[in-house]
């Protein structure tokens, strides 16, 4: 089990995952040269900034060119360079898909796409900058592999590692503060997903139901506190991290699969087309059984406080634990 | 760079001739694809591949050659059947166009045919990734020393993403990079002034501030010329207008926009060949 030991205490830290980008790119920068950075018009706002001032030579503004920033990347990546572009997920690979797929993954070249401020906890911009339709457009494309780390500490990793594999890699980041899940040993395992929270048997004798929670991104907290009061009505909860949407650890899966009667998928995301759809497919051919999906049902997102928009868009704990309860029945 | 003597322009002529001729019969093999731009630019792919382009046919990964991106990667056949008669593969293979298994995909694909810089089919791609290319040769230090030519079609600079290059390249002033437009008039629904018109397109141009040379995309001395001056321009991007006939060679073809994004028949490919056997009735078939 892996979780940080201050989270749900008063000493909870909490970080934006895109400033864990920003460290992960800086120290990626110093162990390769060959690392470069592109972004569009939005530097600070992506946490590039760090890089663009120590690495200056190796930072390229492109301006607010999201398709040609992507042929940009992609023609350095063909020259030996390993270049990390970033904006707004909504706008890149929301506006430039057909340039990723063509130029970068059918080139199978490696560029490092990071959607910054995805999600609807983008919050006050309102439904045209909420992308929750990221992880599906990239999912669906050969040789993208696809990352949602769950806090600054993972995004940092995750960049770390990117930056030394030779495929096309999407990166999903989130704008708000979250609370900081994982302890600063945390290693990354090869896209292996792992149990952040387990249920403990504090009332004696075996739980009635055991589920299993599997999430990605920063909501995993939110997952947590379910299992928390699901534990109080017997319900053995097991959270999983998920950190690498694709290629999807699906020998895990399977394994936990075999122990829980029911699977109850979580991000802050349509539920079409997510990780949530992603093991829903993959159990549905390899081991059938009960799978309900927290997400966006169908809808755009609008303006508000994240609070209000989780609450309205169903992804607060409440409705995780809710949705577990249905899908045991 | 010199220019070219009259015996070498003739030389380049008569590769070109070749090069139409397997372009006409890989497309009547294929049974699709597109002509006009393939034979309009023949001229100036046999001047790229057999007298400026710095490559290695053998090598086709040797580090120091100069890259050729094609944009429109449409024109496809003229690309293969052009890398072909240079030695990168065997001519024979030009036959696989469009089949399945092939590494002559309907569009060219980077990493199934060696010598192929890049994927392109959907327009407007190629020009920023010369500009990556040519941003990171200058990160390097301009060592070794490497010029970046994109090819693009004239109908492609519909494409926004083609404009967002130019303001980048503006930006970057990068002056290895050197563009060529294929200025042959036509797109698929027609003529470019009816269906988006694009003049003035050299005022444009220059108002990017680049270097704009415009030629007849057929006169080798011309297109050579063009280039040489190209590469001693040392502040600004050259952007090569090449005017030039769709379909150039065969008269049937010729500026017909029709023929875009069509291949020929058994009857329509044997007098096309007939034509470019003879150069147009000068010489008698049978004897080249």
């Amino acid at each position: 089990m892996i979780l940080r030991k201050t989270v749900f205490t008063p000493q909870q830290e909490e970080k934006p995952t895109r400033e864990g980008f920003g460290e992960g790119l800086m120290i990626a920068g110093e162990k390769n040269e060959r690392v470069v950075a592109l972004c569009a018009d939005l530097t600070e706002s992506v946490k590039m900034d760090g890089f663009r001032a120590k690495f200056h030579d190796r930072f390229f503004e492109t301006g607010i060119t999201e398709q040609a920033m992507s042929g940009v990347a992609s023609g350095m990546a063909s020259m030996g360079y390993i270049p990390f572009m970033a904006s707004y997920a909504m706008f890149s690979p929301g506006r430039n898909w057909e340039q990723i797929r063509t130029t970068i993954a059918y080139n199978n070249v490696p560029v490092k796409i990071v959607g910054a401020h995805a999600g609807i906890s983008v919050g006050p911009d309102g439904a045209t900058h909420q992308a929750i339709e990221d992880v599906a457009i990239m999912r669906m494309i050969p040789t993208m592999e696809v990352f949602v780390p769950c806090d600054a500490i993972e995004a940092r990793v995750i960049t770390e590692y990117v930056a030394t594999t030779k495929s096309p890699s999407y990166i999903r980041l989130t704008r708000e503060k979250t609370p900081l899940l994982l302890p600063d040993s945390y290693v990354w395992n090869h896209g292996r997903g792992y149990v952040m929270y387990l249920a403990q048997h504090k009332h004696g004798g075996e739980f009635t139901h055991k589920v299993a929670i599997i999430g990605c991104g920063p909501i995993l907290y939110e997952a947590i506190k379910a299992a928390m009061e699901l534990e109080k009505e017997g319900i053995g909860v097991t959270v999983i991290n998920m950190p690498q949407v694709k290629p999807l650890d699906v020998g895990y899966l399977l394994r936990v699969a075999h122990e829980v009667r029911a699977i109850v998928t979580v991000e802050e995301h349509q539920v079409t087309g997510g990780l949530g759809s992603a093991v829903a497919e993959y159990l549905s051919e390899q081991y059938p059984l009960r799978v309900g999906r927290v997400g966006v049902n169908d809808r755009f997102g609008q303006s508000g406080k994240v609070s209000e928009l989780y609450e309205e868009y169903g992804l607060t704990s409440k409705h995780i634990a809710q949705k577990v309860r249905e899908t045991l029945h | 760079m010199h220019s070219l003597t009259d015996i070498e322009v003739q030389a380049l002529t008569l590769r070109a001739e070749d090069i139409r001729e397997s372009i006409i019969k890989m497309l009547l093999e294929a049974g699709s694809g597109h002509t006009a731009g393939s034979l309009g630019m023949t001229d100036i792919f046999t001047a790229l591949y057999f007298r400026v382009v710095r490559h290695n046919p053998r090598h086709p990964e040797w580090v120091e050659r100069d890259r050729v991106i094609l944009s429109n990667g449409h024109i496809a056949p003229v690309l293969y059947a052009t890398m072909a008669h240079a030695g990168y593969f065997s001519v024979s293979e030009l036959k696989t166009l469009r089949r399945f298994g092939t590494r002559l995909q309907g569009h060219p694909h980077r990493g199934t045919l060696p010598g192929i810089e890049t994927s392109s089919g959907p327009l407007g791609c190629g020009l920023s990734q010369a500009i990556g290319m040519a941003l990171m040769d200058r990160l390097e230090g301009h060592k070794p020393d490497r010029y970046f030519y994109c090819c693009m079609g004239d109908g492609e600079i519909n494409e926004g993403q083609v404009w967002e290059s130019f303001l980048l390249l503006n930006k970057y002033k990068l002056n290895k990079v050197i563009s060529i437009i294929d200025r042959n008039t036509i797109q698929i629904d027609g003529y470019t002034e009816d269906v988006l018109p694009l003049e003035s397109l050299k005022d444009k141009l220059e108002s990017f501030n680049f270097h704009v040379i415009e030629i007849d995309g057929h006169d080798f001395k011309d297109i050579v010329r063009a280039i040489g001056t190209a590469k001693s321009s040392l502040d600004k991007p050259t952007v090569i207008i090449a005017h030039t006939i769709p379909g150039k060679g065969v008269t049937q073809f010729e500026g017909d926009y029709r023929w875009h994004g069509k291949s020929p028949n058994e009857q329509e490919a044997k007098e096309a060949l007939k034509e470019l056997r003879t150069f147009r009735g000068k010489v008698k078939f049978g004897e080249l």
